[in-house]
């Protein structure tokens, strides 16, 4: 029965999940207020919407690595949603195409305030290898506003977290003060 | 000589893999082409190139494959009329390329069906791999439509895959316009097949996805859920990577040819660096090439197991996908720490590679194959044990032998449809002549063959990985590695990537520097079959039968 070897197997693998990165110095001494502020700041959970505007799909194999059992995102109460609307993030990968402006356009206007942007690896930075051109904006932030930027060939996922989570730990910052 | 042709005198090119040249005059392309197919051949690329320069117009480079060999035609085509006859009607794959042509440098099949765009959506004006397009100018988006007031709302599901839908305003036009009148339409319109009848609506999908993956657009022609037409629009990543070639050097493009499609990366970076060794007339040095063959094989070992996981996500088993996905970053940590990249970017370098093993990265990557061994074997097991994961499996998104033949599927998703074609086989270039790989084929041609096929080749793949650390010989890897290129040469490189053949072509222009250089994804043969894969499957199959191809957007959108 697969049932069985599926519990089997379970029980054998146990638990992977490592301790996630730390999002700067001034946090490092209370880990646990993080996820304090991730629950107060954004009702118990982070939701992102993630745009491939032009990559050539490295960053997209190392955000996606951060739903495996070493990173388990979810348990951080972060989770990747289907429609900007849903989200409160953003977490683009450049460089962005041409052709993928409008579309970046459309989805940062329907993602609801107040809405954070973090843009993932060296061409989501600055363009990278393939730069600006004829068919390349180049960098996120020549087509729409970004908070973190995550540099990185691509950026490992320890990385990408990270840039996560220090773009919540700055929005609590501007939250605080109203 | 692989083929005879009156007309066709074949030079054999330097190079690891067996590969002929010949200059042909436009008209003999169509009995050539047909010989070949005749043959059991198949075309694998088609891209021109402005030799104005040269005084010479533009030319069109067409490169086919059968038992022997690569065999590369090249033809000069009228600078003021620069067209050339429609190979579609032998090669249908070979449609989607000639649209490309025409889209990036104005050349254009003679009598062809289809003259819609394909990669250019109305970003820029002009031909940008003409040599006098200027680099930065672009379209200022005369037609941009305005924001739909209200956007449809997302498709919800619970695959590892779901699809948003975004509004896409449609435009008028037809497929049998000519290219010229074709310029002029507004960005994002775009004249999709539509199909009519009783109870049939469209559901338009992307470019954005609901997943993380690469964007693109579907369009499903649907009654209820079944599907009865699916028509992609690709070239949302578009990034102008051929033209961003022609401004790097050797080493440089080394790094840009390991990003066209960053999942095929060793892939990439071998085949651009045998096409410029075959250039140079080099062979790098053996202990080289041992170890770029053990990095394609660790590439397809990851692949593999992050697409298992996947298939098991998308029939709602996420034990599979946690299962395969700790395996797969087990593999990429493996790959940093011996390597010092997790998916080996830029390691493979004209000449050689920037990589050496060591006996303690030996024992690392034997106790892992040893490791993969039993966990994908219990995997396995449940996997083919599973009714639910079966039953979703088999039979769906079926593509028979004969289609498969006809549209020229080919790499993974070819061999799950009986096409028997493997670079590492039939064409095996060192060290791949001593390894005597096994291929995978089944005839089924589904979901579950796909599957198959991918548990059969990553059990290869970790026995080649074994024998290439036995048989690693001592000595130099790194060696000199390539500066320069001589010039006016042509050299093409093959390599069989994990999802299908990758070929790199490069053209070099009087000074060595580069002329030309085209990349070609296996996916440009496998997305049009991908659109009969899923006719008559219901759509929440979809997401399922897509990630059974895991086809590439950049490395076709270049």
């Amino acid at each position: 029965m697969p049932i069985f070897q599926i519990i089997r197997q379970i029980v054998r693998t146990g638990f992977k999940t490592e301790a996630p990165p730390l999002p700067d110095e001034a946090l490092r001494a209370e880990p646990q207020r993080l996820h304090g502020e991730i629950l107060r700041a954004f009702g118990g959970a982070l939701s992102i919407r993630q745009v491939d505007a032009g990559s050539c799909n490295g960053c997209e194999l190392e955000i996606r690595a951060l739903n495996n059992a070493y990173y388990n995102i979810e348990g951080l109460g972060i989770k990747f949603v289907a429609s900007p609307r849903h989200a409160d993030m953003l977490l683009v990968t450049g460089p962005v195409s041409r052709h993928m402006e409008t579309a970046l356009k459309r989805a940062y206007d329907a993602t609801p305030e107040p809405k954070l942007v973090v843009a993932v690896g060296d061409c989501g930075c600055d363009g990278g290898i393939f730069g600006e051109s004829y068919a390349s904006c180049g960098k996120v932030s020549s087509v729409i506003p970004v908070d973190v930027v995550v540099s990185g060939c691509p950026p490992t996922p320890v990385a990408i977290l990270q840039g996560i989570l220090t773009a919540v730990s700055a929005q609590k910052g501007t939250s605080a003060s109203p | 000589m692989p083929i005879t042709h009156p007309n066709l005198h074949l030079n054999r090119l330097d190079g690891a893999i067996p590969a002929w040249l010949g200059e042909i005059s436009p008209d003999d392309l169509l009995p050539i082409c047909q010989n070949v197919s005749d043959g059991g051949g198949r075309l694998l690329a088609l891209w021109g190139s402005d030799v104005r320069d040269q005084g010479n117009g533009f030319a069109l480079h067409v490169s086919l494959v059968n038992e022997a060999g690569l065999i590369c035609l090249s033809m000069a085509l009228d600078t003021a009329q620069p067209v050339y006859p429609d190979i579609s009607r032998i090669f249908p794959a070979v449609a989607r390329m000639q649209r490309a042509a025409y889209d990036l440098l104005g050349i254009y099949a003679q009598e062809s069906q289809d003259h819609r765009k394909w990669i250019r959506h109305g970003a820029w004006h002009g031909f940008p791999l003409r040599k006098d397009f200027v680099n930065h100018q672009t379209h200022p988006h005369p037609n941009l439509p305005p924001m739909p007031s209200h956007q449809s709302s997302p498709a919800s599901g619970r695959g590892g895959e779901r699809e948003m839908q975004s509004s896409i305003p449609e435009g008028e036009g037809t497929m049998a316009r000519s290219p010229a009148e074709n310029v002029d339409q507004p960005l994002d319109a775009y004249p999709f097949v539509r199909v009519e009848g009783q109870g049939v609506h469209e559901i338009p999908v992307g470019p954005i996805h609901a997943g993380i993956i690469e964007p693109g657009h579907f369009r499903f022609s649907v009654v209820g859920e079944r599907v009865l037409r699916l028509e992609e629009r690709l070239g949302y990543t578009h990034k102008g990577i051929e033209k961003r070639f022609e401004s790097l050097t050797l080493q440089q493009g080394a790094r840009l040819a390991g990003r066209v499609s960053g999942d095929s990366t060793v892939a990439y970076a071998w085949a651009y660096a045998m096409a410029a060794e075959s250039i140079a007339a080099v062979t790098p040095p053996e202990r080289a090439l041992w170890l770029r063959a053990l990095l394609l094989e660790r590439e397809r070992i990851a692949n593999h197991l992050g697409d298992l996981g996947d298939l098991g996500n998308d029939v709602a088993l996420s034990f599979g996908f946690a299962q395969f996905w700790i395996l797969k970053e087990q593999v990429l940590r493996n790959n940093a720490a011996l390597f010092g990249h997790r998916y080996l970017m830029d390691k493979i370098v004209p000449g050689g590679v920037a990589v050496d093993l060591t006996a303690f990265g030996k024992s690392t990557l034997r106790d892992e194959c040893t490791m993969l061994e039993r966990e994908v074997r219990v995997l396995r097991g449940i996997y083919e044990e599973h009714a639910g994961v079966q039953d979703r499996f088999i039979a769906t998104g079926r593509v028979e032998p004969k289609l498969a033949a006809q549209l020229g599927l080919c790499g993974l998703a070819g061999r799950a449809s009986a096409q028997a074609w493997d670079a590492r086989v039939q064409f095996a270039c060192a060290p791949y002549d001593r390894l005597d790989v096994r291929m995978a084929t089944y005839r089924n041609g589904d979901v579950a063959a796909r599957a198959i096929v991918r548990f059969d080749e990553l059990f290869e793949s970790l026995r080649l990985q074994r024998e290439i650390m036995d048989r690693l010989v001592h000595g130099d890897a790194a060696t000199e590695m390539l500066e320069k290129l001589p010039g006016n040469g042509f050299g093409v490189g093959m390599v069989e990537g994990w999802r299908g053949e990758v070929l790199v072509a490069i053209h070099t222009d009087a000074t060595g520097r580069f002329a030309r250089v085209h990349p070609h994804d296996p996916s440009w043969q496998n997305w049009p079959v991908l659109e009969h894969a899923i006719m008559g499957n219901i759509v929440p199959d979809f997401p399922l039968i897509n990630k059974s191809f895991n086809l590439s957007y950049s490395g076709q959108d270049l």
